[in-house]
């Protein structure tokens, strides 16, 4: 029976584990079967929602425009690719003075840099600016999500979690959690616990 | 008792009055299906109730339902089971067809479902706002969704109490993501009982026809986990966009273009975080009430569970 096929939820990931997600895979041999980056807390993602600092925007076309911009979290720097193909994300990085909080709804994307590195960005479907309340909605929710993950990762079901062991140094998975923390200590009247005694 | 002795007895008394049958007769013919022939119980007692109609002759609608069950909506779950209700009549539609009574919804406190009642039936008017026990309705199911069916052996008892009707209502939070094609401003069909959307001036039961304007967002609403399509219909696009149907006018009149106001409604609400309430309608939302979400949530539980794990 054919289906309408059923969409892609943005998944909800801070700048420094998204910039890890340097494996993509398909999940079927249609032509038109969707791509998904390799979360390293154990997930997939097709689509992400981010929100964040715009800090800096350039064109860094030839010929025609070409987009950059640096979308900031409190864990690091997502980095927004848009073109002719994205002609409204690239109107807004073209008519948007930095710095703004924006939110980001787009697709993980690699590229292999020179020097043989993975390098992952963000390939926008819209962009808008948004207020500092949404983007501490977001931090907060992104935090719950990515605690998710980490607790799922040790199911045995969970497939995702079985290929990050192949790709990734799965001794960094603890490292996702204190990111986590960062991230939420990084907020207005929210208290740094105690430091740990232990090393 | 044994349990065929059981669905003797219930098959007897559905019986009663149109068959001159013993349950020792019953339960004989249950014994052999479902002993010597492995009929599951279920199978075996539709069978030998079709035996019995078939010989006496008697109207399927006219047997005595003795294993309808009293229910509430919420918990019908099967196509074709014989339960009695007590509830609120809570709208009536206008029937699509002569052989239709009454349609409606019928609510108690676990929801709400429609209700038929046909022609040939001849039962006495519900009326809306009314509680009613109506015992003996035959539960129905179309795509997923359940209704039941008045028939000829329903029982109406008007009640002189009052239900609380509970509503059907889902509430999800997220973020709105995506603006579908079809937001912004549209036409409808102007046919009586016809809202289409027109496709380029077209209506597809009624063709080319002078729509009438409405103002409407189909949006998709993320929470990281799932992804939910929401209709936001004209009041509650006024709510979240500020952008009232006149506006939505003038602006497309002097753009000479609609596709200004999806735009215009997207730099509004794209990428904000709502709290939608409403009903289920296939596999949209409808935004009955909608709530920005701009307070910061509670940090406190988050940051406890990031350092416990």
């Amino acid at each position: 029976m054919s289906q309408a096929p059923t969409r892609e939820v943005a998944k909800r990931v801070f700048a420094r584990e998204f910039n890890d997600a340097t494996y993509t895979f398909k999940e079927s041999d249609e032509e038109r079967a969707p791509n998904f980056a390799l979360l390293p807390t154990g997930d997939r993602a097709n689509r992400v929602f981010v929100v964040g600092t715009l800090t800096e925007t350039e064109d860094i076309g030839d010929d025609s425009e070409y987009w950059r911009g640096r979308v900031v979290d409190p864990t690091g720097t997502f980095f927004i690719y848009a073109g002719q193909y994205q002609p409204e994300a690239a109107a807004f990085l073209r008519d948007t003075e930095p710095p703004a909080y924006v939110s980001v709804v787009g697709k993980p994307r690699t590229f292999e840099t020179d020097d043989g590195s993975i390098n992952v960005s963000l390939r926008p479907e819209s962009i808008t600016a948004v207020d500092e309340g949404t983007r501490d909605r977001w931090v907060v929710e992104t935090a719950d999500r990515t605690l998710d993950r980490i607790e799922a990762f040790d199911d045995d079901t969970n497939e995702y979690a079985a290929m990050t062991t192949e790709r990734y140094d799965a001794s960094l998975l603890d490292s996702y959690r204190e990111e986590v923390l960062t991230a939420l200590e990084s907020l207005d009247g929210v208290a740094e616990d105690e430091p740990e005694a232990t090393a | 008792m044994t349990d065929v002795r059981q669905h003797a007895e219930d098959l007897h008394e559905q019986f009663s009055g149109h068959a001159d049958v013993s349950v020792d007769e019953i339960e004989e013919r249950l014994e052999r299906l479902v002993d010597e022939f492995k009929v599951p119980m279920d199978e075996a007692t539709r069978s030998v109730r079709s035996h019995y109609v078939d010989e006496t002759g008697v109207d399927r609608d006219e047997l005595a339902g003795g294993s309808s069950q009293a229910v509430e909506l919420g918990d019908i779950d099967q196509d074709e089971q014989w339960v009695d209700l007590t509830v609120k009549v809570t709208q009536l539609w206008e029937p699509r067809s002569d052989s239709i009574a009454q349609v409606g919804l019928v609510g108690d406190e676990s929801g709400t479902k429609k209700f038929v009642s046909f022609t040939t039936s001849e039962l006495p008017e519900l009326e809306e706002g009314t509680v009613y026990r109506l015992s003996n309705v035959v539960t129905d199911e179309y795509e997923g969704q359940y209704s039941v069916k008045l028939n000829r052996t329903t029982t109406i008892e008007e009640l002189d109490e009052e239900i609380e009707v509970g509503d059907d209502d889902v509430t999800i939070e997220g973020a709105l993501v995506d603006i579908q094609s079809g937001s912004g401003l549209i036409k409808r069909c102007p046919e009586e009982d016809c809202t289409r959307v027109l496709q380029n001036g077209r209506c597809a039961e009624h063709g080319e026809v002078e729509g009438t304007f409405d103002l409407r967002i189909k949006a998709v609403v993320d929470d990281g986990v799932d992804a939910h399509e929401v209709i936001f219909n004209e009041a509650a696009t006024e709510d979240v966009a500020e952008i009232s149907l006149e506006e939505a006018k003038d602006m497309a009149m002097d753009a000479l273009d609609t596709t200004v106001v999806a735009e215009e409604i997207a730099d509004e609400v794209m990428g904000v975080y709502y709290r939608v309430t409403g009903p289920t309608f296939g596999r949209y939302v409808l935004a009955d009430s909608v709530e920005e979400l701009t307070e910061r949530p509670d940090t406190e539980a988050t940051l406890i569970r990031a350092r416990s794990m």
